[in-house]
């Protein structure tokens, strides 16, 4: 199960009435790393180097931490630094079943209502996908019609 | 010859600084470097005395400045920043990109982009993290901030002290030109965040408990006055140095913080290295490279002539430094306020292109494989292509009808 903040607890809920072993992913963007101890201060002054790390690694628990509880049983844990997209298809490799949740543009549903990173995975994770909705799911009235040369024939 | 060799020397104090061997500050590097630059009479003694004296009041406001953010930050203001971002955005990534907006634009303003950097930054990552918001969009939001949105006052950058002494310009004066461009500026960055950051931003809200945090209202006064203080100590002949000095006593004394503690927050070592700074650019600026300089720059400070010197400065910010850059093309411009304050955009601005700083501390870095930073990634890089020339081009069409109302 792919644990992104934001999304994760709908994953968790999608999880929690499946059989089998539970293994809580999270990946640490480095361009947020990047980001967050980057040294762009008074001629590349920043805080201390290890500030951002301890941040960072401080969030994962606590995001972990919170999704164990609320799956509320044993859970493997899988920590991975990287492109998210790329190291959640890699961490793939030997799982039967991935969990992850929707994301992007969900106001107008189409190509959009997936984000970047969750298309990438979406396509090429090597084992089958859950995908569930961060929340309630999609009424038929965000059905449009079908286009008019249809409706005709 | 003599331009070699001030480029050179120019080239080995960035490098020093960047790598820091061993710990070591800054000015280690760069004080033996300025001596050089007068033994070898690139420059005249005399000279270097005087850029001295000119550059000594705007460093000591610039460590007056650092110590005031830094009591601030000891007084709370930051985590207050945080507790109330976090209420305000009901757990919303975008109320909550919106908010860190306005509170990094003011801290950038007001306590210089050093503050952003060092002491805003982590909080605003906590305060996403705890309300399981992806802190991407607001962490890369304090970071081009930091740059963007130090063109308002002249505390904001230390670019923009150089600046406002070489150009004679008031402390009202210069907020008063800046304030257009400077909100130009932020909305070009904010609409280009919250599209390139689309997907981050579009995770439903949630809602955790968030912990009440006290106003400081102590620091916060402090700070407002200091801040007005600034605006009315220049036209009564006193140097704003004094003012923000005044304010960081003030709150040394409430916070009971010792004078070694205090001495060592107003980083004297990064101090001493922007004086021997001067020097050795002094001496670039006076060989060959400072004429090529001179008759690439624009002498006029109309619309063309504005663009013109920003790209250039953005330009030479990125290939050797923001602090360089600067020193380097003010003397070419303190004829014309206007061109002074399109430098600064240019300056400002153009670091966010290569998120280092520059490109010469991205070619030490690589060169010497230094540990501990993370890469640079292509996000990162496609996003400061997407801001600069969009911030850059708005920003002096700002600074144009700015200059053209006030008459300058």
């Amino acid at each position: 199960m792919w644990v992104a903040e934001g999304t994760w607890a709908a994953c968790v809920d999608a999880v929690r009435p499946l059989p089998g072993d539970v293994t809580l992913l999270h990946v640490v963007d480095v361009a947020t790393a990047a980001a967050l101890s980057g040294p762009v201060g008074l001629l590349g002054r920043s805080g201390p180097t290890d500030q951002g790390e301890y941040l960072l690694a401080r969030a994962e628990t606590e995001l972990l931490d919170a999704a164990a509880a609320r799956l509320g049983r044993d859970a493997a844990r899988e920590v991975r630094r990287g492109r998210p997209e790329r190291e959640v298809v890699a961490a793939c490799a030997n799982v039967d079943l991935l969990v992850l949740a929707r994301d992007g543009d969900r106001s107008r549903l189409g190509p959009r209502s997936l984000g970047h990173h969750t298309r990438f995975v979406v396509d090429h994770a090597p084992c089958q996908i859950f995908l569930v909705w961060p929340e309630s799911t999609p009424g038929l009235g965000t059905l449009l019609p079908p286009p008019h040369h249809d409706q005709i024939r | 010859m003599s331009t070699a060799i001030s480029l050179l020397l120019l080239l080995a104090v960035l490098g020093f600084a960047v790598v820091r061997p061993r710990g070591l500050p800054e000015a280690v590097g760069a004080v033996p470097a300025a001596v050089l630059t007068v033994l070898a009479g690139l420059v005249p003694w005399r000279d270097a005395l005087h850029e001295l004296g000119d550059l000594g009041p705007t460093v000591a406001f610039l460590a007056a400045v650092l110590l005031l953010a830094y009591l601030a930050d000891r007084s709370g203001v930051f985590r207050f920043a945080g507790a109330a971002a976090a209420r305000w955005s009901k757990g919303s990534p975008r109320r909550l990109l919106g908010l860190v907006f306005v509170i990094a634009a003011s801290v950038t303003a007001a306590l210089s982009l050093d503050a952003t950097v060092v002491l805003l930054t982590p909080v605003v990552f906590t305060t996403a993290s705890a309300l399981a918001i992806r802190p991407k969009p607001h962490v890369y939001a304090c970071n081009h901030l930091a740059n963007s949105a130090s063109l308002l006052l002249p505390v904001s950058n230390l670019t923009n002290l150089l600046a406002m002494s070489a150009a004679g310009l008031s402390f009202l004066g210069f907020a008063g030109l800046m304030a257009l461009p400077w909100l130009a500026v932020i909305a070009v960055e904010y609409v280009i965040l919250r599209r390139f950051f689309a997907d981050d931003l579009a995770t439903p809200p949630h809602r955790p408990p968030v912990e009440a945090v006290p106003a400081p209202r102590f620091a916060l006064a402090v700070l407002g006055v200091t801040l007005a203080g600034f605006a009315l100590a220049s036209p009564l002949g006193v140097h704003p140095a004094w003012v923000a000095l005044a304010g960081a006593l003030v709150l040394a004394v409430r916070l009971r913080v010792g004078v070694p503690t205090l001495l060592r927050k107003a980083n004297p070592g990064f101090c001493v290295f922007v004086l021997a700074l001067g020097v050795v650019v002094l001496g670039v600026s006076r060989g060959g490279f400072g004429a090529l300089v001179d008759r690439v720059a624009p002498h006029h400070a109309d619309l063309l002539g504005l663009l013109a010197m920003a790209f250039l400065a953005a330009l030479l910010a990125n290939v050797l430094n923001n602090l360089p850059a600067t020193l380097m093309l003010l003397p070419f411009t303190a004829h014309s306020p206007g061109l002074v304050l399109a430098v600064l955009l240019g300056a400002n601005i153009g670091p966010n292109l290569t998120y280092v700083g520059s490109l010469a501390t991205l070619l030490w870095r690589q060169i010497l494989h230094k540990s501990g930073h993370p890469p640079v990634t292509g996000e990162f890089l496609r996003l400061g292509a997407l801001t600069v020339p969009a911030c850059l081009i708005v920003g002096v069409a700002s600074l144009w009808v700015s200059l053209r109302v006030s008459g300058v």
